[in-house]
């Protein structure tokens, strides 16, 4: 099997497969409370000013891109494509038009494999998020996310994913789970974004520590209970290969891990509750494009090699300057693109049931169609997410005025703040209701209207 | 009068508050603080990035005190708060003028 996507697509005469069903429903919910888990994992390593926005900055995207994508993005993504070119795809299923419950994707209804690639999508809009951290105002985000997932997530979805998308179907480049469209892209456009908007106030002078690491870590749970679903479920099937990529995400998150600690006791002195997150979370990374074509040994290597690489290249920031906050590109894109390439050595037939890697005596053919892949969506989602970025700066400006910067976003941009700070804040003393539109309301300190309350 | 001020590490609060118990304080004021002295607070390293923290959390307290016993009173808090380590703190005294209890309006020594 070159591509599950590809083989399922093609596969006739199309029956649906209740257990392959099943799977891909529950797939599904895995992954779409990835995104949740990636609020927390990204709120916890903000400070304490700007956490709502950081949350928000995500949720949001749940919602954006879901109608995007079910109106538009999935038939450029998925329906048939367009001139046979490989680009993109045509505009037959608008609005899910033509796509009825019985309709079939492979073995599964066409309406679930929507569904399921629809949180693909939101992850990978979420993800962008982090490069930009503490400084977007954010009705340019929404903006961004809306014109991001048809400009830059739909067509690269196609080129990798869809059946005649022109990585899949002519470059024959293997990525299983989304290490180019998730990952790789992701990445990319976080690094065009950071540059767009420029660093934080005070970045490199100040400690910007992450406020709250127990969130981080919950976070980081959530990633990995969900990425169950994003790697197996990416099989499209009930069956071995999803077992294999589920053991094989397993294995890389671990020594993706064991490889950031390692790093961290050796060069800083301690093993750190953010390496042992951020390191598993490079693992599986690097193992989503791969997950479906190495065996035990490759997982286990392309894992610990993520784990060691990420611990380096978050630093690269500092030394160029670009404020990438929550390493975006340390993480995401560097694991990304060293999963997606190590395929090119690692892959065995007894997984793809075609290509092997440099190691199994492939040669250096799979190798290079890999790193083709990967050069193309990152320097399209670079290149596109910039051009954008730009526009929506000149256009409504995408920066959040500085007072609002140092002052955190939460207030400026949502009027809440996430934390009650000590007693002088809590209860009746941090304030009293105001009562829009009431003529008689008294003033902001009224006992009276304090006594009328019951009870708090 | 006097006002005995003690800036302390955290973790010696409990100590220092037996101690002035002992000596007959019957009342006294805990602020959480921040601040460094001469040990200049410590590093943290986050993805490698490291940060110094010049703010260290201490504690600070604050009694009331008639003249008289403010020597003891200050005594009691320095063997309680005492590791012989850098970073214990320190306590100082400075005369205060009036002091009033809220409840009955006694004034001076009385409102101690």
């Amino acid at each position: 099997m070159v591509n599950p996507h590809a083989a399922l697509l093609a596969a006739s005469p199309p029956a649906l497969d209740a257990g392959d069903t099943a799977w891909l429903l529950v797939a599904t919910a895995l992954v779409l409370l990835m995104t949740p888990g990636l609020a927390l994992f990204y709120g916890g390593m903000v400070r304490t000013k700007s956490v709502l926005n950081m949350l928000m900055m995500s949720f949001v995207s749940i919602a954006l891109v879901t109608v995007v994508w079910l109106l538009v993005g999935y038939t450029l993504a998925f329906g048939r494509d367009a001139g046979g070119v490989g680009l993109i795809g045509d505009l037959e299923h608008l609005g899910m038009a033509g796509i009825t419950p019985t309709s079939l994707t492979g073995s599964v209804p066409t309406l679930l494999y929507a569904t399921f690639q629809l949180t693909f999508a939101i992850i990978t809009a979420a993800l962008i998020s982090g490069a930009v951290a503490d400084r977007a105002r954010f009705a340019a985000w929404v903006v961004f996310v809306l014109v991001w997932t048809l400009v830059v997530y739909v067509p690269v979805a196609h080129w990798v994913f869809a059946p005649g998308g022109w990585i899949n179907s002519q470059l024959h480049a293997l990525d299983f789970a989304g290490g180019t469209v998730v990952e790789v892209n992701s990445g990319a456009s976080g690094l065009a974004l950071a540059l767009v908007l420029g660093p934080r106030l005070g970045f490199r002078r100040e400690a910007m520590r992450p406020h709250n690491l127990p969130l981080v870590l919950l976070g980081a749970g959530l990633l990995w209970f969900g990425w169950f679903g994003f790697n197996a479920g990416s099989a499209l099937g009930a069956n071995g290969l999803a077992a294999a990529a589920l053991l094989n995400t397993q294995a890389a998150a671990c020594t993706g891990l064991l490889g950031w600690l390692l790093t961290e006791k050796l060069r800083d002195g301690h093993a750190t509750t953010l390496g042992a997150a951020s390191g598993a979370v490079a693992g599986m990374v690097a193992i989503t494009p791969s997950c479906g074509s190495v065996d035990l040994p490759g997982a286990l290597v392309i894992g610990l090699v993520a784990g060691v690489l990420c611990s380096y290249a978050v630093s690269w920031k500092f030394r160029f300057g670009y404020d990438d906050s929550l390493d975006v590109v340390g993480v995401h894109l560097v694991a990304g693109v060293a999963g997606t390439v190590l395929i090119g050595v690692f892959a065995t037939s007894v997984m793809t049931g075609g290509a092997d890697g440099l190691l199994h005596g492939g040669g250096l053919d799979q190798l290079w169609r890999q790193a083709v892949a990967v050069l193309a969506t990152g320097a399209y989602a670079f290149g596109a997410s910039y051009g954008i970025g730009k526009l929506i700066d000149r256009l409504i400006g995408f920066r959040a005025p500085a007072e609002h910067e140092l002052s955190g976003l939460d207030l400026a941009e949502h009027a809440e703040t996430a934390y009650d700070h000590g007693v002088i804040h809590q209860g009746a003393l941090a304030g009293s209701p105001v009562h829009r539109g009431d003529a008689n309301r008294t003033g902001p300190h009224s006992s009276d209207l304090s006594r009328e309350i019951p009870s708090q | 009068m006097k006002l005995i001020t003690a800036v302390i590490k955290p973790f010696k609060l409990d100590e220092v508050k037996t101690a002035l118990n002992e000596v007959g304080v019957r009342g006294l004021t805990v602020t959480e603080a921040s601040g460094y002295g001469r040990q200049r607070g410590h590093t943290e390293v986050y993805r490698g990035a490291e940060y110094r923290i010049d703010l260290v959390p201490k504690v600070r307290i604050e009694v009331l005190v008639e003249d008289a016993e403010a020597d003891s009173v200050m005594d009691a808090i320095v063997k309680a708060a005492r590791t012989g380590k850098v970073g214990d703190g320190k306590v100082w005294s400075v005369p205060v003028e009036t002091a009033v209890r809220v409840r009955t309006g006694e004034q001076g020594p009385d409102a101690v």
